[in-house]
C-alpha cells in the first residue's frame, strides 16, 4: 500500500502533463494565434516562463514522489535519517530561484512598456475610435471622417454600438472609457485587456495583422448582464474602413426623405 | 471534560490569573460561552466545517449552470423558494450572487476562521504549555462576532426578495457595489454584506490581539522563539499580519458604507469617496462627485492580498509540524523556514498591485510590483525545498496525515509555479480574469490549505477528543478529494489559456468558448465527486468524536508540548506545567535512541552520556 501511495505520486503529474502536451490539439489552447504584435510578444514571454515552469514543475513533483518511494520502498523499522538540514543547499536554493525569477521579471519590462507606457506608444499610431462601455454593451464614437478624435463629442461624430471597425497593419489608438460601472476591454484574438474606470479615460494600441473578426468581451464583473457584452472588432483594410465609415454617416445623417441630389435628380 | 487530576489544581492553577476558581460549569458555560481556548478552537472548527459545505453547495450550483446552462437544477432546483421563481432554473443575477457568496463564504467562514480561529486557539496555548489565551472572553467573543456576521451574509440572501443576493464578486468593486441602481444586488443586500465583513473583520482582530499576546507573555519556561514549532511561528507571523491589514479593510468597508448611506437611511446624504462625476447609471440622474474607483482596489487589496498569506501561513506551519512527525525527521532547515515565512509577510505587504494590472493603474507601479510579486515566489520555493527535504529519508507513515500534507505541498507547488504567469503583467493581461486565475487561487487555497486542513483535523482529533479517526476512511478521503479536486481544477488552466473570462453565466454565448462546454462538464462532475466526498470526511469526524478508539496522551509520537497534556486536556491544559529543554523536532535524533525512542518530548532535559545536539 505504501508504494501505491508513493506511486499515486509519480502518477498525477504525469496525466497532468500529459493533458497539457494535447491540450492545443483538442482545442484547449489558445482560442487563436496572437493577431496584433504585442500579442506575439505576449505568447513569446507565455511560451518562456511556461518552459521554465513546466522544467520546476516536473523536477520538483517528481523529487517529492520519488522521496516517498524512498520512504515507501524503506525497510520497516530502520531509522530515519537524522539531520537539521544544510546550509549549502540552503544557499544553492534561494540563490538560483531567485536568479531565475529576477531573469524573468526582467524580461518582462521591455514589452510591458511598450503596451502600457504612454509615450512609448508607436507615433505612427492614429485614435481611430472611443469606446464606451455601459451595462451591457460597447458604444463605439468615430470622430467625423476627416477630424482628429478628441474626449469631448463633436457635432458629425459618429455612432455605433458592439462593432468596432479598425484599419489592419497599423498601430491604432482606442479611447476606452465607461459610463456607468467598471468594465473591461478583452480581445482574446488580439490578447488586449484594458480596465475601463469609471472617470478615467484610458489610450490603449494595438495593431492587427490579418483581416478578420475579433471577439471584443467584458471581463470585469458588470452585474448580472456581465457574460453578454458581447461586441466584435471588425479588422479590414483602410479603405474598406473608410468606405464603412462614409456608409455609416449617410445612414446617420439619413432624415428618412430622399437625398437633394436624388431629389434634384427625380425632377 | 473538566474532571482533571488534583495535580492540576496544584500546578496548573497555581499562578492562574486568567480565569476564575475551579467551580462546576453549566452547560452553557462550559459548552456554550466558553472562555476555554479548547472549546472555544472546537466550536470554530464545527462552524467553520458546516460552512465549508454551504459553501460547497454554492459552489456546485455555479458548476451545474457552467455545466448545464439555463438548466432546471435538479432536486434543490424545486426545494427552495430561491429558485423556484424561475422554475428552478438559475438566473443571471442569482448566478452572480452564488460565486459571490461562495467566495465570501469560504474566505470570510471557512478558511480564515479554520486556521486562526480553529487550530490557533486551539493549538497555541498547547503548544507554547501554557493554561489558556491572555484575554479568555475576548477569545469567546471573537467567536461569537462570527454568529451576527453569518447572519448578515444569511440575511443579505432574503432582504431583496431572495431575487438578488449580494452579487458584485468578493472583491465588492465599486460602481458596482457603490451605486445602488447599478444591480440588483447593490442595494440593501450589498449592505448587509459589508456589514457581515466588518463583523468578520472584528472577530478577527479580537483573535489576532490575543493570538500576539498569548505568544509573545506566556510560553512556558525554556521555550524560546527558535523552540517555538512552526505552527506557532506561522500563527504568530499570521496575526502580525492580520493586525496591520485589517483596519485597511474595514475603514476601506466603513467608506463603501458612507457612501451608499442612502440604502440604509431614508437620506441623500452620502459620501463620495469612490464614486466620480458625471456617471450615469441605469438611466438615474448624472452622480456629483470627486471620488476614485481605483482607491477601493487599492484598500481592498492591500488586506486582501496579505489576507491571502493568513489563509495559507498557518497550513504551511502545521504541515511542517506534520511532515516531520510522520517522517520521524527534524524540519529540514527550520530557521530557513521561519525566515522564509517572515519574508512572505513583509513582502505580501508589497504585492497588492499585481491584482491590478489590468486597472489602469500608472505602467511604473506595475514594473514595481511585478518585481516584487516575482520575489515572493523564492520564500515559498524555499519552504517547498524544505519540505521535499524533511521527507527525504524519512521513516514514512503513510496514513492520512502524511498523504494529506504531501498533497498540500504538491498543490502548492501547481499554485505556486502558476502564480508566476500572473506576475509577469505582459503574460497577466491576457490572463487577468480568466478561469486561469481560478485555478490558481484554488490551488493555493484549496488544494494547498485545505488539505493542510484534513491533515490538521486527523492530526490533533485525539487531543480535542481523546479518540482518533478512523485512518482509512481518511485515506479514501484523500484519494476521492485529491482524484476531484485534480480534475476540477487543472483544467481550469486550459480553459484560462483559452481565453474564458470569470464569472460568466452562459460563457457559450460567445463562439470562441463554445468547444469548451465538454470540458466544463467534465469539471462539474469532478467537482460534484470532491463535493460528496467531504461527508466521508464529516461523517468520520463526527462518528470518532464519539465512537473512535481511546487513545492516550501521544498517539503519534510527537514531540511538542501538547502531548504532554492528557487527551482531551482539562480546563488549564497541562497537570504538570511544563518546561522545556529543547525543540520540537528532535526526532530520530541521537538523545532520542538513547532513551530507546525515535522521538523525544520538548520536557525531556539532556539525555546523560550524549553529545549535546545543537542547532547549526
Amino acid at each position: 500500500m505504501k508504494k501505491f501511495w508513493a506511486l499515486f505520486f509519480f502518477f498525477w503529474p504525469t496525466v497532468a502533463i500529459i493533458s497539457c502536451v494535447i491540450a492545443p490539439s483538442r482545442g484547449w489552447w489558445f482560442p487563436s494565434p496572437p493577431m496584433s504584435r504585442t500579442g506575439v510578444q505576449i505568447d513569446g514571454l507565455f511560451y518562456l516562463i511556461l518552459i521554465i515552469v513546466t522544467i520546476t514543475f516536473v523536477a520538483t513533483q517528481y523529487v517529492l514522489a520519488y522521496a516517498l518511494w524512498k520512504g515507501a520502498t524503506k525497510e520497516s523499522g530502520s531509522k530515519a535519517l537524522f539531520s537539521h538540514g544544510s546550509h549549502k543547499l540552503e544557499i544553492i536554493w534561494t540563490i538560483v530561484p531567485s536568479f531565475i525569477l529576477v531573469f524573468i521579471s526582467l524580461s518582462q519590462l521591455d514589452v510591458l512598456a511598450e503596451i502600457r507606457v504612454i509615450s512609448k506608444f508607436p507615433e505612427k499610431a492614429t485614435k481611430v475610435a472611443e469606446v464606451t462601455a455601459r451595462q451591457f454593451e460597447w458604444r463605439i464614437r468615430y470622430p467625423k471622417p476627416g477630424t482628429e478624435l478628441t474626449t469631448v463629442e463633436n457635432p458629425g461624430d459618429l455612432y455605433y454600438v458592439n462593432e468596432l471597425h479598425v484599419p489592419t497593419g497599423k498601430p491604432v489608438i482606442i479611447n476606452l472609457r465607461t459610463q456607468d460601472v467598471q468594465h473591461a476591454f478583452f480581445s482574446p484574438q488580439l490578447r488586449v485587456k484594458q480596465d475601463a474606470v469609471p472617470g478615467l479615460v484610458i489610450p490603449i494600441w494595438f495593431d492587427v495583422r490579418e483581416v478578420g473578426n475579433y471577439d471584443l468581451v467584458c471581463a470585469e464583473l458588470c452585474g448580472w448582464g456581465h457574460y453578454k457584452m458581447k461586441a466584435r472588432i471588425v479588422a479590414q483594410s483602410q479603405s474598406s474602413v473608410d468606405k464603412y465609415l462614409k456608409q455609416l454617416e449617410a445612414d446617420q445623417n439619413a432624415d428618412g426623405t430622399k437625398s437633394e441630389a436624388a431629389a434634384s435628380g427625380d425632377e | 471534560m473538566a474532571t482533571v487530576s488534583p495535580a492540576l489544581d496544584a500546578h496548573g492553577h497555581a499562578d492562574d490569573h486568567s480565569h476564575g476558581g475551579h467551580h462546576e460549569q453549566s452547560f452553557i458555560s462550559k459548552y456554550v460561552f466558553s472562555l476555554d481556548h479548547k472549546i472555544i478552537g472546537i466550536q470554530f472548527l464545527i462552524t467553520t466545517l458546516i460552512m465549508l459545505m454551504v459553501g460547497g453547495a454554492l459552489a456546485l450550483a455555479v458548476r451545474w449552470q457552467l455545466a448545464f446552462p439555463w438548466e432546471n437544477m435538479p432536486v434543490v432546483g424545486q426545494l427552495f423558494g430561491l429558485f423556484r421563481t424561475e422554475g428552478g432554473q438559475i438566473s443571471p443575477e442569482f448566478y452572480t450572487m452564488l460565486f459571490t457568496m461562495h467566495a465570501s463564504v469560504m474566505i470570510f467562514l471557512v478558511i480564515i476562521p479554520i486556521l486562526a480561529g480553529a487550530f490557533g486557539n486551539f493549538l497555541i496555548p498547547l503548544q507554547i504549555g501554557t493554561d489558556d489565551m491572555a484575554f479568555p472572553a475576548l477569545n469567546m467573543m471573537s467567536y461569537w462576532f462570527m454568529w451576527p456576521a453569518i447572519a448578515c451574509f444569511a440575511c443579505s440572501f432574503f432582504v431583496a426578495g431572495g431575487t438578488a443576493g449580494p452579487g458584485n464578486g468578493w472583491t465588492s468593486y465599486p460602481l458596482l457595489s457603490d451605486l445602488p441602481q447599478a444591480a440588483p444586488s447593490s442595494g440593501s443586500p450589498q449592505t448587509f454584506w459589508l456589514i457581515g465583513l466588518t463583523l468578520v473583520g472584528v472577530s478577527s482582530m479580537m483573535g489576532s490581539v490575543n493570538y500576539l499576546t498569548t505568544i509573545i507573555n506566556m510560553r512556558a519556561p525554556g521555550m524560546t522563539l527558535f523552540r517555538m514549532p512552526l505552527t506557532i511561528w506561522s500563527m504568530f507571523i499570521t496575526a502580525i499580519l492580520q493586525a496591520f491589514a485589517l483596519p485597511v479593510l474595514t475603514a476601506a468597508g466603513f467608506m463603501l458604507v458612507f457612501d451608499r448611506l442612502g440604502t440604509i437611511f431614508p437620506t441623500d446624504i452620502h459620501s463620495v469617496f469612490f464614486i466620480p462625476a458625471n456617471i450615469i447609471v441605469n438611466n438615474a440622474a448624472p452622480t456629483v462627485g470627486g471620488g476614485q474607483p481605483l482607491l477601493w482596489q487599492h484598500l481592498f487589496w492591500f488586506y486582501s492580498h496579505p489576507a491571502v498569506y493568513i489563509m495559507l501561513l498557518p497550513a504551511m506551519g502545521m504541515v511542517s509540524d506534520m511532515l516531520a512527525c510522520m517522517s520521524r525527521k527534524p524540519v529540514f532547515g527550520y530557521k530557513p523556514m521561519v525566515y522564509s515565512m517572515a519574508a512572505i509577510a513583509g513582502l505580501g505587504f508589497i504585492v497588492w498591485g499585481h491584482h491590478m494590472f489590468t486597472s489602469g493603474m500608472n505602467p511604473a507601479l506595475g514594473m514595481t510590483f511585478m518585481t516584487s510579486t516575482m520575489m515572493i515566489a523564492l520564500p515559498s520555493a524555499i519552504k517547498v525545498f524544505n519540505w521535499i527535504g524533511t521527507i527525504w529519508g524519512g521513516d514514512l507513515k503513510f496514513n492520512g496525515v502524511m498523504l494529506n500534507c504531501s498533497g498540500f505541498v504538491a498543490m502548492f507547488i501547481v499554485g505556486g509555479l502558476s502564480g508566476i504567469f500572473m506576475a509577469a503583467v505582459p503574460v497577466d493581461i491576457y490572463f487577468h480574469d480568466t478561469y486561469f486565475i481560478v485555478a490558481h487561487f484554488h490551488y493555493v487555497l484549496f488544494g494547498s490549505t485545505l488539505f493542510g486542513v484534513f491533515a490538521a483535523i486527523q492530526f490533533w482529533f485525539p487531543k480535542m477528543f481523546g479518540r482518533e479517526m478512523n485512518d482509512t476512511v481518511q485515506r479514501w478521503h484523500f484519494a476521492l478529494s485529491f482524484i476531484g479536486f485534480n480534475c476540477t481544477f487543472f483544467p481550469m488552466h486550459l480553459l484560462g489559456i483559452a481565453g474564458m473570462p470569470r464569472r460568466y453565466a452562459d460563457p457559450y454565448l460567445h463562439g470562441y468558448l463554445e468547444h469548451l462546454l465538454p470540458m466544463n462538464r467534465f469539471i462539474t462532475i469532478s467537482a460534484i465527486l470532491m463535493g460528496f466526498a467531504q461527508f466521508l470526511l464529516l461523517g468520520n469526524f463526527f462518528y470518532s468524536m464519539f465512537r473512535g478508539k481511546k487513545v492516550g496522551r501521544n498517539p503519534w509520537n510527537a514531540n511538542g508540548l501538547e502531548w504532554t497534556a492528557p487527551s482531551p486536556p482539562g480546563h488549564g491544559n497541562f497537570d504538570i506545567a511544563p518546561v522545556v529543554y529543547r525543540g520540537p523536532y528532535e526526532y530520530s535524533s541521537p538523545e532520542a535512541e538513547a532513551i530507546g525512542q525515535d522521538f523525544i518530548l520538548q520536557t525531556v532535559p539532556h539525555v546523560k552520556g550524549v553529545a549535546k545536539i545543537t542547532h547549526h
